[in-house]
């Protein structure tokens, strides 16, 4: 982890939003993170990101749920403790139909809620910077990192003209560590503190 | 691309002036507000039901399962009557937050919240009956297929009771992941705007260090679309499989093969009954009017309507297979101890009560009529109880040695224990009201520009251009 500098945008409204996010890329900036309230469809589009494969992990954990559930009762009907149950076949196809199907769905969703936590990395008691405190409310919140190369006044400027309404400098962990949000964090109601001014 | 714009002929699901801030404020404020005196009131009252639900468990669980007025006639009485409710009333939660997903039914983002919170806290309620009727329940676990020392003797894998095992563990567990991915945005929009140190630190720990990023919400889209489609299937399977284990069995009255959809109807039936009784009174107490509106309300009761007609198919067609059937003890079941004999009052009110109150539905003026539609939830909750009764004790009374018919009533620890779990499910959902965002915040911003009121009138330009631009424009978008 390594505190980095960026520069935040805030746009009020996602119709602004996306022209912005066009123009950053044009002109060649590598956008941080763009931290909205709500999904914005299009947006990882518009940001160059790849489709997620979840789906596809959902499946894989699917299709184990099938299989684990399928061999196992068959493995203890036929081979661990074959029963007689009303004289009917021990390998009983169709009344193992319910339980596999349960367990499909099972594995399938604690996988992929699973593979979702750790793809975000998400859990309790993890902590990350959050851009702006209203980033969850109703702002859009675009980071864009300050390297060598950039020049953060004349970024500031040109998010500005893109639309931003709000525009400042922050030095921020980039990832995420064991912490408390009650801790260190400025409240909701307090000014922000000028920052690296 | 999502589609801008929403034709004006829609009833908007969000009415009044709304920004994407008013809207935090409208569902957020209630949680940082301290609770009416109502909220104590109700609490405590559910606190109380669930301590003497508490202690009727306990005297069963002392004395043995004989102090229920269960008998070598009738094994099934009150106990599984009450779990088949519980879990059918969990359904309609699973019905809003996935099948109406998949159909793109923008209503549902007003009350899937609070649908999906009814399920689980209705399913937990469900899952204590077949527990404690197990009358050793400290041998609960002997349900689970684990390697044993008795040889090991595995659990029967083509046995109904075990699928339920299995079904109801797999729909409680699916639908809380399912609703708690959906809560992690909106915890972290109340960790964010948290003006208190408590606040901040809970809501941080449950919002897991959600930060709203692109990729985030991206995974978070495919996650509940994906686990909407597990959903469907499963909350179809659920309730079949609580039908299997009537269905499978050979008792006249039970062993029909319309079971599964008439179970399924009955239980979204049901289910949508008891979103309404919830809903009507939380939109009036936290007033989220504007979110829950009578649109929404008059769209549950289409569904009401529908599946209660569903299930008076149902009924109807099991009385026309008794007689078509011409198996006498079928005929007899239905025609001379449901409909009529000793039980009989209680097939009447599931009929009057599911089949005919509901026609009111048909006219718009009674759907869109909160009293109404709130009685109306309320009779057809009832109704739905006594179809499970009806199903369950009318089939055992008259068996087929004359000898052994009986009667049935309940003792009290059998009422108390159902008392009991209306504490549980209403504790949980006063604590749900109070701490948790009632409506998915992060969903309504989803549709409240193409959705809300304010937002409508400004679909007229759309609806001024050809349809080849507009086509063009959204093709084109970014």
């Amino acid at each position: 982890m390594a505190a980095k500098k960026f520069v935040v945008g805030c746009f009020d409204d996602e119709a602004v939003l996306f022209p912005a996010v066009k123009k950053v890329r044009a002109a060649g900036y590598k956008i941080h993170d763009v931290y909205t309230p709500f999904p914005v469809h299009g947006l990882d589009h518009a940001m160059g990101l790849r489709e997620t494969s979840l789906h596809t992990a959902g499946f894989i954990y699917g299709i184990t749920g099938t299989t684990t559930a399928l061999s196992f009762m068959s493995w203890v009907f036929t081979t661990d403790w074959p029963m007689n149950i009303g004289g009917k076949p021990h390998f009983s196809l169709p009344a193992f139909i319910p339980i596999t199907f349960e367990l499909t769905v099972l594995f399938s969703a604690v996988g992929m809620v699973l593979t979702f936590c750790y793809l975000c990395q998400l859990a309790p008691f993890v902590k990350k910077h959050v851009f702006h405190p209203r980033q969850t409310d109703d702002k859009f919140v675009m980071a864009i990192e300050v390297t060598g190369k950039t020049g953060a006044d004349e970024l500031k400027n040109f998010l500005t003209a893109a639309g931003a309404h709000e525009v400042h400098e922050q030095t921020a962990e980039t990832g995420w560590w064991l912490g408390r949000f009650d801790r260190e964090d400025r409240l909701f109601n307090e000014q922000p503190a000028p920052l690296n001014a | 691309m999502h589609l801008k714009y929403e034709s004006t002929l829609r009833e908007p699901l969000v009415d009044g002036v709304k920004d994407y801030h008013k809207v935090t404020e409208d569902i957020i404020g209630p949680i940082e507000a301290k609770p009416g005196k109502l909220w104590y009131v109700g609490f405590f009252i559910s606190l109380s039901l669930l301590a003497f639900g508490a202690f009727s468990v306990f005297w069963e669980v002392y004395f043995g399962i004989g102090v229920w007025n269960l008998n070598r006639t009738i094994g099934w009485g009150w106990d599984i009557t009450n779990f088949v409710w519980w879990v059918g009333i969990g359904h309609a939660g699973t019905l809003i937050s996935a099948i109406l997903l998949l159909f793109r039914q923008g209503w549902r983002t007003g009350v899937n919240r609070a649908a999906e919170a009814m399920t689980i806290f209705a399913v937990m309620c469900a899952g204590q009956f077949p527990i404690f009727h197990m009358g050793r329940v400290w041998m609960a676990f002997f349900v689970l297929p684990y390697p044993n020392t008795r040889g090991p003797v595995w659990v029967n894998f083509n046995s109904p009771l075990l699928w339920d095992v299995f079904a109801i563990s797999t729909y409680f567990t699916v639908s809380l992941l399912f609703w708690y991915s959906g809560l992690l945005p909106d915890f972290a929009t109340v960790r964010d705007r948290a003006k208190t140190k408590l606040r901040k630190l809970l809501y941080g720990i449950a919002s897991f260090g959600w930060t709203g990023s692109t990729k985030h919400w991206q995974r978070h889209e495919a996650l509940s679309l994906v686990l909407a489609g597990l959903s469907t299937p499963l909350v179809l399977s659920v309730h079949t499989i609580v039908s299997f284990d009537f269905a499978t069995s050979v008792i006249p009255g039970w062993h029909t093969t319309i079971f599964p959809p008439y179970f399924v109807a009955g239980a979204i039936f049901s289910g949508f009954a008891m979103v309404q009784t919830l809903l009507i009174i939380t939109r009036k107490i936290l007033h989220l009017e504007d979110y829950i509106t009578i649109g929404h309300m008059e769209a549950m009761n289409k569904v009401i309507v529908l599946t209660g007609s569903i299930v008076g198919c149902a009924y109807l067609t099991e009385l026309f297979m008794a007689w078509y059937g011409a198996v006498p003890y079928e005929f007899d079941t239905f025609y001379k101890y449901r409909a009529a004999g000793p039980l009989g009052w209680s097939y009447w009110i599931m009929m009057t009560c599911n089949v005919i109150t509901p026609q009111v539905f048909w006219f718009r003026k009674m759907r869109r009529n909160i009293m109404v539609t709130f009685i109306m939830s309320i009779i057809v909750n009832i109704g739905m109880w006594f179809e499970r009764f009806v199903i369950i004790c009318t089939s055992l009374y008259r068996d087929y040695l004359p000898s052994s018919w009986s009667y049935y009533r309940p003792s009290w620890p059998e009422v108390g224990f159902y008392l009991g779990t209306f504490g549980l499910f209403f504790t949980c959902y006063f604590l749900f009201a109070k701490y948790f965002p009632v409506i998915a915040v992060a969903e309504i911003k989803h549709v409240l520009k193409t959705s809300g009121e304010s937002f409508k009138n400004d679909m007229t330009k759309y609806e001024q251009e050809s349809a080849d631009k507009f086509a063009h424009d959204v093709a084109h978008a970014h």
